[in-house]
């Protein structure tokens, strides 16, 4: 049974239709890039998935290990495995990051009926986790995303993908606006949490995040459309080309 | 309507030592019982510092040099009485000490409270005022306190208003600032029917600073009105006023923050903010900023938000797994305690995130009256954040 399957997805926002019919399956252990112009639907299609209501869903469904998706609130989907990487990730001020994985954990842990972890297993966790990004050691106390720097706020999803160790992991422009060590650190992030367990779906304007996130197929995504699938050259035929052929 | 008894003073022996939901804090411990001053001299701190703790009219008596020679002090009418506190020039206490007034009626009482506190030169107090009902009785209370600050002294003044949902509260505040004086106010309106709170603070030496927050949570049908008027009347004064609240059901407040700055007052920097959030569509806000500038080297600003929770951060802690309530709680939290982030009592800071957390999980009321006479927790929040 495939980890994801979408088919025939069609979603609107405002009555504007974005997504046209998206199908796509995800295995597990996979992992997976979206390509695209800007635009075209691409965090559309993560929202979705991660359950932001602000589209309507009008035509399709979304099987998650052969369930209904669209069955499950939003943070039912994260205790069942799945997690999205923010394009922008959204400041909380106020709200301390240590805070924020610890509910976040313990209710999810909480979900699947055990009991909170405990503080110093936590504390270790974070520590250990911290260092897969190489965060700011006085991170746990500051608000989350708060006058974070756009490659601190990235690295900052990373490391919370890293504390709740999902087994889908969307990444929305992870690597956007990032320079070429943070690319580096980003990536060998996910590396390092890449396993037969765990899918991932990249969503990339650029084939240099694929140097070092290998991955198993590229697809582009199209004016609401999967217009191409390939393997990994198919990126670098992108970056040649254009998108406008496709057309 | 005016059924209200006017409350009489209760007999010594009536007077018991209630205990305050601010037990961990040490503090030195004033009682008021209904409005009434209980007089206790008995502390040897405050004995040996020479600081005054006695009602008004033995102050007058006793005291006759302190009254003649401050300013700003106004008469008291001929049946009033109310509690005066004085900090002699060059005094330092490091412990707060508490105003705790309780009130306690079984029919509906009308109280009435004044203080009156003198913080002399270069001296610093932290005072915390506390007003709590501790039955469900209706009772209405109106308290004045007049605040003098000699020159370079400073004062962080806590007020909390913990009342049940029939009473209502009327507090007016009057602080006068000497040259190179710091005032810190926390003004706290957890829960009563009906508040209002007008405070005003005159900035008459220069480099006066005052600081001024307030937050308010209001649900039902409680109303909370907070008038907070800052006169600028000396040059290179700075004020801040930040002021917050919280509205669930059809809870109804209303803000009202005047600056003002005289033609004297040149480099005066002046700000204000009010925030809200309305849980629901039935809670009503109403804020204007009232602002009266007669000088030109001003720096002002001013600000003013009514809205709800933020759907962007909502959706963004649901996802890594939050649930909706804890994601409301979470934000409501950071929302209300970012007003105590100048607060320099941290025992006290502790116990009072604990009280909004509390009230926040909607606990007042099924805490019988109040949170503030249960020692332990009550609480059935099933997510222990911090
Ligand atoms: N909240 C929104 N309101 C209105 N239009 C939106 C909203 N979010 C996205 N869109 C529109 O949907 C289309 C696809 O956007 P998006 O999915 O963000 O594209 P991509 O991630 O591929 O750049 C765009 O035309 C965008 O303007
Ligand atoms: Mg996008």
């Amino acid at each position: 049974m495939s980890l994801l399957e979408i088919k025939n997805l069609h979603a609107s926002i405002n009555g504007k239709e974005i997504l046209k019919g998206v199908d796509l399956t995800i295995n597990k252990g996979e992992v997976h890039a979206i390509m695209g112009p800007n635009g075209n639907g691409k965090s559309t299609l993560a929202s979705i998935i991660a359950g932001r209501d602000t589209f309507d869903v009008t035509q399709g469904e979304i099987l998650y290990e052969g369930k209904n998706l669209f069955e499950l609130s939003v943070e039912q989907r994260a205790a069942e495995g799945i997690f999205l990487g923010f394009q922008y990730p959204v400041e909380i001020p106020g709200v301390s990051i240590a805070n924020f994985m610890k509910t976040a954990i313990n209710e999810q842990r909480k979900y699947k009926g055990l009991d909170p972890m405990p503080s110093m297993e936590f504390m270790k966790l974070m520590e250990k986790q911290k260092k897969i990004v190489d965060l700011d050691t006085k991170l746990a106390s500051r608000s989350v995303n708060e006058g974070f720097s756009g490659g601190e706020k990235k690295k900052n999803e990373i490391f919370q993908m890293a504390m709740l160790h999902p087994r889908l992991s969307i990444l929305d422009e992870t690597d956007s606006g990032l320079d070429i060590d943070a690319l580096r650190v980003v990536a060998s992030g996910v590396n390092a949490l890449r396993s037969p367990e765990v899918s991932t779906i990249l969503i990339t304007h650029y084939q240099r995040l694929l140097d070092y996130i290998v991955p198993d197929f590229v697809h582009v995504l199209f004016e609401g459309k999967i217009v191409r699938t390939g393997p990994r050259e198919l990126a670098l035929e992108l970056e040649e080309k254009g998108y406008e052929w496709l057309r | 309507m005016d059924n209200f008894k006017k409350a009489i003073r209760p007999k010594e022996e009536d007077f018991e030592d209630f205990s305050c939901h601010l037990t961990q804090l040490k503090t030195y411990r004033i009682h008021q019982y209904n409005g009434f001053f209980f007089e206790r001299n008995d502390n040897e701190v405050l004995l040996d510092k020479n600081i005054i703790i006695c009602s008004i009219r033995s102050a007058m008596e006793n005291h006759k040099s302190i009254f003649n020679s401050t300013k700003n002090l106004q008469p008291l009418s001929s049946d009033e009485d109310g509690l005066f506190i004085y900090i002699p020039r060059n005094t330092t206490l490091d412990t707060p000490l508490q105003i705790l007034n309780v009130i306690k009626t079984f029919e509906p009482l009308k109280i009435e409270a004044k203080t009156l506190i003198i913080v002399g030169e270069n001296s610093h107090l932290k005072l915390i005022y506390c007003d709590d009902t501790v039955n469900d009785n209706l009772s209405k209370t109106e308290s004045k306190i007049s605040v003098v600050l000699e020159k370079d002294s400073s004062l962080e003044y806590y007020k909390m208003e913990n009342i049940n949902n029939l009473s209502s509260i009327f507090t007016d505040s009057n602080f006068v600032l000497d040259t190179n004086c710091e005032l810190k106010t926390f003004w706290l309106s957890i829960n009563g029917g009906d508040i209002k709170n007008k405070l005003s603070v005159a900035l008459d030496g220069q480099y006066a600073r005052a600081d001024l927050n307030g937050l308010y949570m209001v649900d039902r049908d409680q109303v909370v009105d907070n008038q907070v008027s800052v006169s600028h009347n000396q040059p290179n004064c700075h004020s801040n006023q930040l002021y917050k609240g919280i509205l669930d059901d059809s809870a109804k407040a209303q803000f009202k923050g005047h600056i003002y700055v005289s033609q004297n007052a040149p480099y005066t920097e002046a700000i204000q903010n009010n925030r809200n959030i309305l849980l629901t569509d039935k809670a009503v806000v109403n804020t204007q900023p009232f602002l009266e500038i007669y000088n030109d080297d001003v720096k002002c600003a001013h600000g003013a938000t009514i809205g709800q929770l933020d759907q962007g951060a909502m959706f963004y802690m649901r996802s890594r797994g939050i649930s909706e309530r804890s994601a409301k709680m979470l934000l409501m939290f950071a929302f209300c305690t970012e007003i105590l982030s100048k607060a320099s009592i941290e025992e006290l800071v502790d116990t009072l995130q604990d009280i909004i957390k509390r009230r926040l999980h909607g606990e007042l009321s099924s805490c019988e009256n109040c949170v503030l006479l249960c020692s332990t927790p009550c609480g059935t929040s099933d997510v222990d954040f911090i």
